[in-house]
C-alpha cells in the first residue's frame, strides 16, 4: 500500500521534529513521520539507535527535547503516561507479581473507572483472546515466558488503547516460541484493529510482521517504507547492510541518469544499475543480494569466471562463497531439485547477475 | 553421580566451623540459661543446681509463708506492658519509615548513599548517650516545655518524662533505623518497569503508590517489623532512663533479677519465657508464609 494514497485511514500518531538529548548524548536527532490507524508499524534498528527512546516518548515516560507528538490529531505534549490512551507491552512484561492474571488485566480498567460487570466481561474476553481462560486465578510467577507474554498483551489491549506500543516483546522468548508469537501478534493486530507500534532490532521479525518499517540508525531515520521496499530498494548503505544479507562492491560512478547510474565496479566491468544518492565522479558501493546471483550465469546476465571457495549447506538453501578475482561473493541457491546439482569447493564456475538486481548506493 | 556438595557427609563436615560457632555462642549459653531457670536460688546470688520448677511458678504466683500459692499479677502486667509498647512502637515505626524510605529511594545515587548513611548515623553514638539526650528534650524545663512556654501555649505542664509516653518515644527513636533500612531495600529492589506499567495503565501517582509500591515493599515491612519488635521486647535502657524506674519492661525485670534481686533462676525463667514467645511468634509467621507460598504454587 502506498503511504501517500488518499484511501488510507487517518493518522494515529504524528511525530513532528521530535528529538531527545540525554545530558550531552543525542539519543535521537529530530525526526518527523506519521503512523497510520490500524497498521502494524515497526521501529527497527540496532541497539542505541533511539528506537526505544522514541517509543518511551510516545508512552510519556520520557519528554522530547524538541518537537511534539500528536495522538489522533491531539497534541499530547506534557501529558503524563496515565493520561495518554496508549498502552505498552514491556520487554520484561512487567506483570504485577502480587496480583492474579485477572487482577493484572483488570488493573487498567479499574483506573479508567469501568463498572464491575463491564470490567469482568472485558477481562474474560481478553483471556479468551489470548487463550488463557484456564489460568485466570494464577499469579504471573506460575507462568512460562510465552504465557506471561500473552497476559502482558491482554493487559495492554484490555483498555482499548488508541495505540499499542510493544518494546521488543519477543526478545525474552526462545526461538520456536518467537516464531509462533509473531503469527499470534499479527493475528491479534488484525482482529483488534488497534494500531501496533513495535520496536525490535530483529530485521526478520520486522519484515515478517510489519505493514511499514521505520529503519533507525545513529539516531536518525534511515528509511521508511513497506518491508519489500526496504529490502529491495534500500535507500543507503546502512539499510542494505542492516536488512538481510548483501554483497558490497566498491564502485566508481561514471554517470548518473535519473534513477540509474553507470558505474565501474571493482570486479572490472562497467554496468548500468538503479541508484540512490549516487554522484558523478564520486565513489559509491554496489549492493547485490546473495539470492540475486546465479550459478551458472543465465542468459542476459553479467557473467564472471569464479571458483567456489566455501559451501554452507542450510537445508532449504546452500550458501556458496565464490572468489572472482580479488573479490569474494556470497551466493545463496535454493535446493529445490536435488542434491545432485550442488557445487564443490575448488570447482571453477561462472556466476552471473542482472544489472537491474544490483543497487548503486551513494551514501 | 551426585555432586560432592550434595553428599550428606560433606554437609556435616564442611559446615563444621559454622556448627562449632553455633554450638559455642548459641546452643551452650541457652542450655546454661535453661539449666539455671530450673535451679534453686543461691543465698548470695548465683544458683545451686537442685532441680525445681519454682522459678516458673514465681512468674505467676507468690508463695505464702505456709507454702500455699497466691496469684500475683505483677509480672504479668510487665509482660503485658512490654507487648503493648513493642507493638505500638512497631506500628509507629512502620508508619514513619515508609515515607522516609520512599523519599530516599527517589533520590539520585550519591544523595541516596548520603541519606542512608545519615539514617545509620545514630548507631555510631553510644545508645546510652542517645537515650539520655531525650531527657533534655522531654524533661522539666526541657526543649519541648520551654518552646511551648515561649510560644505562650502553656503555663505549666506535667513532665513528659517517666512514663509510657517517654518510653515509647525512646523506643521508636532507637529502633526506627532498623525499619527504614529493610523497607528502603525492598523499594530499591522493586522493578521500575512495574511502576511504569502502573502509570501506563492509567494509574495515578497515588494509585501506583497504594496498589503497586506499598504491596510490593511488604517483605521489607515484615522484616523491619521483626527487627523492631524483637529488640523492643528486650529493651532495657529506654525504660530505665526514660521510664524513670517507675514503669518496667521485661528487660528491666530480667536485669533486676540477675542484679539487685539476686534471683538468677527467676531471671533465667523470665528470659526463657520471653525467648519462647518470640520464637513461637516467628515460627507462626514463617509457617504462614510457607503455607501461603505452597498454596499459590498448587493453585
Amino acid at each position: 500500500m502506498d503511504r501517500n494514497s488518499p484511501h488510507r485511514q487517518g493518522k494515529a500518531v504524528e511525530i513532528k521534529g521530535v528529538s531527545k538529548v540525554f545530558g550531552t548524548f543525542q539519543a535521537l536527532k529530530p525526526v518527523t513521520f506519521d503512523i497510520y490507524e490500524n497498521e502494524f508499524f515497526t521501529l527497527l534498528g540496532p541497539s542505541g539507535c533511539g528506537k526505544t527512546t522514541l517509543l518511551r516518548m510516545i508512552a510519556g515516560f520520557e519528554q522530547p527535547t524538541t518537537g511534539e507528538i500528536a495522538l489522533r490529531g491531539a497534541n499530547i505534549q506534557g501529558l503524563p503516561p496515565h493520561r495518554r490512551r496508549v498502552n505498552t507491552v514491556f520487554q520484561s512484561y512487567a506483570l504485577f507479581p502480587h496480583m492474579t492474571l485477572e487482577q493484572n488485566i483488570a488493573f487498567g480498567l479499574e483506573n479508567l473507572g469501568w463498572e464491575k460487570q463491564r470490567r469482568e466481561a472485558r477481562v474474560a474476553d481478553m483471556l479468551r483472546l489470548v487463550h488463557m481462560e484456564k489460568f485466570a486465578a494464577r499469579k504471573p510467577q506460575q507462568l512460562s515466558g510465552g504465557q506471561r507474554q500473552r497476559i502482558a498483551l491482554a493487559r495492554a489491549l484490555a483498555p482499548e488503547p488508541e495505540v499499542l506500543l510493544l518494546d521488543e516483546p519477543l526478545s525474552a522468548l526462545d526461538l520456536k516460541l518467537r516464531q509462533a508469537m509473531r503469527d499470534e501478534l499479527r493475528t491479534l493486530q488484525r482482529q483488534t484493529g488497534i494500531t501496533f507500534v513495535f520496536v525490535t532490532h530483529d530485521q526478520e521479525e520486522a519484515l515478517d510482521m510489519s505493514d511499514h518499517i521505520c529503519v533507525l540508525g545513529d539516531g536518525e531515520i534511515q528509511q521508511l517504507g513497506t518491508p519489500a521496499e526496504i529490502y529491495e530498494e534500500p535507500s543507503n548503505r546502512f539499510v542494505a547492510d542492516f536488512i538481510g544479507e548483501t554483497n558490497f562492491l566498491d564502485a566508481e560512478v561514471m554517470a548518473v541518469e535519473g534513477e540509474r547510474a553507470t558505474v565501474k565496479v571493482s570486479l572490472g566491468m562497467t554496468l548500468n544499475a538503479p541508484q540512490k544518492k549516487a554522484e558523478t565522479g564520486r565513489s559509491a558501493v554496489m549492493s547485490i543480494r546473495p539470492e540475486k546471483i546465479s550459478i551458472p550465469a543465465q542468459d542476459g546476465q553479467i557473467s564472471m569466471e569464479g571458483t567456489i571457495v566455501g559451501v554452507n549447506y542450510l537445508g532449504g538453501y546452500t550458501y556458496y562463497m565464490v572468489e572472482t578475482g580479488k573479490t569474494k561473493l556470497r551466493v545463496s541457491l535454493r535446493n529445490s531439485v536435488s542434491r545432485s546439482g550442488m557445487f564443490e569447493v575448488g570447482q571453477p564456475i561462472e556466476v552471473g547477475f542482472a544489472a537491474d538486481s544490483a543497487r548503486v548506493l551513494g551514501a | 553421580m551426585t555432586p560432592r556438595w550434595k553428599n550428606p557427609g560433606w554437609n556435616v563436615w564442611g559446615l563444621l566451623p559454622t556448627h562449632l560457632i553455633m554450638l559455642c555462642t548459641l546452643i551452650i549459653p541457652i542450655g546454661i540459661i535453661i539449666l539455671v531457670s530450673f535451679s534453686t536460688r543461691g543465698p548470695y546470688g548465683g544458683f545451686d543446681y537442685v532441680f525445681t520448677t519454682a522459678p516458673y511458678k514465681q512468674i505467676l504466683f507468690n508463695e505464702g509463708w505456709t507454702g500455699e500459692l497466691e496469684f500475683n499479677p505483677q509480672y504479668l502486667i510487665v509482660v503485658g506492658r512490654t507487648l503493648i509498647l513493642s507493638t505500638v512502637t512497631t506500628l509507629i515505626c512502620l508508619l514513619l519509615s515508609f515515607p522516609v524510605a520512599y523519599f530516599i529511594s527517589l533520590q539520585k545515587a550519591t544523595l541516596k548513599v548520603m541519606l542512608i548513611y545519615l539514617v545509620t548515623l545514630p548507631f555510631w553514638v553510644s545508645m546510652i548517650v542517645r537515650v539520655y539526650s531525650w531527657i533534655i528534650i522531654l524533661g522539666n524545663d526541657g526543649v519541648i516545655e520551654k518552646t511551648l512556654r515561649f510560644l505562650g501555649l502553656i503555663d505549666d505542664m506535667d513532665s513528659l518524662l517517666h512514663g509510657d509516653f517517654a518510653m515509647l518515644v525512646g523506643l521508636v527513636y532507637s529502633y526506627i533505623p532498623l525499619m527504614i533500612l529493610p523497607i528502603f531495600a525492598s523499594i530499591e529492589k522493586l522493578d521500575g518497569a512495574l511502576v511504569e506499567a502502573s502509570h501506563d495503565l492509567y494509574g495515578s501517582r497515588w494509585t501506583t503508590l497504594r496498589r503497586v509500591i506499598v504491596p510490593l515493599s511488604q517483605p521489607g515491612m515484615l522484616a523491619g517489623s521483626i527487627l523492631v519488635f524483637v529488640p523492643c521486647l528486650g529493651a532495657v535502657l529506654e525504660p530505665m532512663i526514660l521510664g524513670g524506674g517507675k514503669t518496667m519492661m521485661m528487660g528491666n525485670l530480667i536485669q533486676l533479677q540477675f542484679g539487685p534481686a539476686r534471683n538468677w533462676p527467676l531471671g533465667a525463667a523470665i528470659s526463657i519465657v520471653l525467648m519462647s514467645a518470640v520464637l513461637i511468634f516467628l515460627l507462626w509467621r514463617g509457617l504462614r508464609a510457607v503455607r501461603k507460598e505452597s498454596r499459590e504454587l498448587l493453585a
